[in-house]
């Protein structure tokens, strides 16, 4: 992966400090592009005020959108749980989401997502990339995108977060490494405090050493890699001084009864508590819903779990009045089949099923789309991920039309061939 | 599931009317189809009916001489779970929209006696007590209750387990009662006081996958055996993939009065859940596997770990109920059947009820 430094790109003029303090979209350049993408890149110093931020609730294994956001109570498909009135009027979820119900006024539901697949993996990919998978092309994840383009200046931590996990995903791809998540298990990421048995004065003549070092190493074979590599040393240093903001414990004991005391209310918790440190996107993902079997005991489990921590979330967003800065999507792989099947199951389904998001420009109660009365197929305003991936990015201010300069080829933001569903926005 | 008790002053070999069950000539004789899968399923005491619940929320009764079909349409959700009141005439229905349901068992129009809103969550579990005098339910809320007969009152609300309560089960003695949950725990009650006497380790029902994140498993059923010796408590191990619906049924047998865990009762080659355990009067413990490897009629005796005696039904089983009579049973279908099998010597004449 050498970079074209001989290009005499203007990277070489970009400053290390510079990396880690984040690029505004005017900065960027050279290796690792320029932006382009911004609705009104004027207003950086106004984005930096007001930074946006993304939330990515990922419901492992495909959450079952009868037992959440589009219930068919009393049809052949729907189960025993029934649908329960919000805030919304007129607007029914699941009785499994009674606390999440009270706060649908802040929140909006796609009901009629058709993606056309029926595979985990694909689907993944198509949610968080917004793309169907290709053979020979990479597409960056949308914690990535958000990263690199909702980067404020002074960000030093990393602007990709995932909720639990470890070490750095490779999801960023042609935006770079810098821009790939990086996972944490609910604690100060792994090895972030000085060793007892260094000094912080030994520590900090270790690293002027290593300074001096990598400054004389980069006068003649400086590359991409090389960059990466101190990139990543001088991140893990502002890790090391910011670690207190991913230690939930500093959180009153309040906060942590109100998202409740799983590991998926603690990592939520601790979302907020990255993102209101500047962290850009942060993924929590919840575990699990591939219930092929026993589908309605399982989505009590864990929608019980869910449930407490998500509406504590919104609540706390809410509360500190960071919603309209934050995008909240509640996304899967795919939907669940109408059909139950005979281990009191569902199955995988791509073929109509449903979302929840909220925050940014998303219109606070909106429902879009319909799908059929037993939920089997799409009624209307069918969209697919691709749709979906221009509305999110629209939705924190970003044109999704626009494209990012990588070594001068353009590479738009989204799939071209999606659009954003303006009438969810306001 | 709950256990409805042949009325018999004594455990006897034989049956009323002197046949002896023979699981090794278990057969389907009847099969109705109805128009969505089947979830649980009661013989009326009197042997006249055979009732069973849907996926469409109603319970449906089946004349067993005529096949007449007749619906009980109230429930707002599954029905779970079905008993009859002492004087046989009263269906009682639990279901998963929290409400407990009085019908009369042979209306032509069946209308609900009572409505009862009986617990904050499922109900998956309800039992008649021996005199016929308390009912007894478990749900979602981690509650077992005990309702008066008469009017329909609660009287105890049973505290103590952790998890949501699946199985209930009156000690024909009268004096206790116990309930099962899923983590496996069975907790014994004085009826009279509503107190706590002890509980039973039926962990090995349970399962905690940490890479799935889910609880599974649970004391599906529970059956008290004749002589009173011995407390069976039927559901699932071996689940290595709990969303994948991959687990094999397991039966603990226990000695009631030590407690001790006598026997892990399992079959060979079946995937499942054992979903209700019934004793037969000679002592054979009868068990329905229903799951990944099909639907089974499960067979054993006390004294051996392994079935002695396995009868596969035509399509994945979800309840079984036993006659009064103690020779025939009832099968719920995902196929949407509802299969009578019997363990006496096949007619000579072909049956001509069968349908779908």
């Amino acid at each position: 992966m050498k970079c074209n430094y001989a290009c005499q790109s203007s990277t070489h003029l970009v400053a290390r400090r510079q990396l880690l303090g984040g690029m505004t979209a005017l900065g960027l350049g050279g290796a690792f592009g320029s932006l382009s993408a911004l609705a009104h890149p004027a207003s950086a110093a106004q984005l930096a005020k007001d930074q946006k931020r993304v939330l990515v609730i990922y419901m492992s294994g495909g959450l079952s959108q009868l037992e959440s956001w589009d219930p068919k109570p009393k049809t052949d498909t729907g189960g025993p749980f029934r649908a329960i009135p919000t805030s919304v009027p007129g607007l029914h979820i699941s009785e499994l989401l009674p606390q999440t119900a009270t706060l649908m006024d802040k929140l909006a539901v796609i009901r009629s997502i058709n993606t056309r697949n029926n595979d985990h993996g694909v689907g993944s990919y198509q949610m968080t990339r917004g793309r169907n998978r290709e053979p020979s092309t990479d597409y960056p994840h949308l914690g990535a995108i958000a990263a690199k383009a909702l980067e404020a200046p002074s960000l030093s931590l990393p602007g990709h977060i995932r909720i639990p996990g470890g070490g750095r995903g490779g999801d960023s791809a042609y935006l770079g490494p810098r821009y790939s998540s990086i996972g944490v298990d609910g604690k100060p990421p792994q090895n972030s405090a000085r060793p007892e048995a260094v000094s912080e004065r030994g520590d900090q003549r270790r690293n002027t050493f290593r300074k001096q070092v990598n400054e004389r190493s980069k006068l003649k074979r400086r590359s991409a890699e090389t960059d990466i590599y101190t990139y990543s040393y001088e991140q893990a240093q502002e890790l090391m001084k910011q670690r207190e903001v991913f230690d939930i414990t500093k959180e009153p004991q309040n906060y942590h009864d109100r998202y409740g005391s799983s590991g998926f209310g603690q990592h939520c918790l601790m979302a907020r508590r990255l993102m209101e440190n500047g962290v850009t996107c942060v993924q929590v993902s919840h575990s699990n819903y591939d219930t092929h079997n026993e589908n309605f005991n399982f989505h009590l489990e864990q929608l019980g779990e869910f449930d407490q921590s998500f509406s504590a979330l919104i609540g706390d967003l809410s509360d500190r009045g960071m919603m309209e800065s934050t995008l909240v999507v509640v996304m899967s792989e795919f939907g669940r089949t109408p059909r139950i099947n005979q281990y009191y199951g569902r199955d995988h389904w791509g073929k109509s099923w449903s979302i929840c998001l909220g925050g940014g420009k998303v219109h606070p109660g909106a429902v879009i789309g319909k799908t059929s009365d037993n939920g089997t197929e799409v009624t209307d305003r069918e969209v697919d991920h691709g749709d979906l991936f221009h509305t999110y990015l629209s939705a924190v201010g970003l044109d999704s039309t626009a494209t990012f300069n990588i070594d001068g080829r353009e590479l738009p933001l989204a799939n071209p061939t999606g659009s954003t569903i303006d009438e969810l926005l306001t | 599931m709950s256990r409805l008790y042949p009325a018999q002053e004594e455990p006897s070999e034989k049956q009323p009317d002197g046949s002896m069950p023979d699981p090794k000539l278990a057969h389907v004789r009847e099969q109705w189809k109805y128009s969505s899968p089947l979830i649980a399923c009661s013989f009326d005491p009197g042997g006249k009916y055979v009732f069973a619940s849907a996926e469409d929320n109603s319970v449906q009764r089946w004349d067993l001489e005529s096949s007449a079909i007749t619906p009980f349409a109230a429930h707002d959700s599954w029905v779970r779970d079905m008993t009859f009141l002492a004087d046989g005439q009263t269906l009682v229905t639990v279901g998963s929209d929290d409400q407990m349901i009085w019908w009369p068992v042979a209306a032509e129009n069946p209308k609900p006696l009572k409505t009862i809103q009986a617990h904050k969550g499922w109900i998956r579990t309800v039992s008649i007590s021996p005199d016929g005098t308390l009912l007894a339910t478990g749900g979602n809320d981690n509650l077992v209750k005990i309702w008066n007969t008469t009017d329909g009152t609660c009287l105890h609300e049973l505290a103590g387990h952790d998890s949501n309560v699946y199985s209930t089960l009156f000690h024909p003695e009268g004096q206790f009662l116990v309930s099962g949950d899923l983590s496996g725990q069975v907790r014994q009650w004085e009826i009279s006081s509503g107190k706590f006497v002890r509980a039973f380790d039926a962990s090995a029902l349970h399962t905690y996958n940490g890479g799935q994140q889910v609880h599974y498993g649970g004391v599906r059923s529970i059956a008290l055996s004749p002589d009173l010796k011995y407390m069976a408590c039927s559901g699932l191990h071996k689940a290595t993939n709990p969303l994948g619906a991959v687990s094999e049924p397991l039966v603990l047998l226990f000695d009631w009065e030590s407690q001790e865990l006598l026997r892990s009762h399992v079959t060979s080659d079946v995937r499942g859940i054992g979903w209700s355990v019934y004793y037969l009067a000679d002592g054979t413990l009868m068990g329905l596997s229903g799951g990944g490897g099909g639907g089974f009629l499960l067979f054993w005796k006390p004294d051996e770990d392994k079935d002695f005696f396995k009868f596969k039904l035509p399509n994945i089983a979800r309840d079984l109920a036993l006659h009064p009579n103690g020779l025939q049973v009832a099968t719920t279908h995902f196929d949407r059947h509802l299969r009578i099998s019997h363990m006496t010597p096949k007619p000579p004449e072909k049956e001509d009820k069968k349908s779908g």
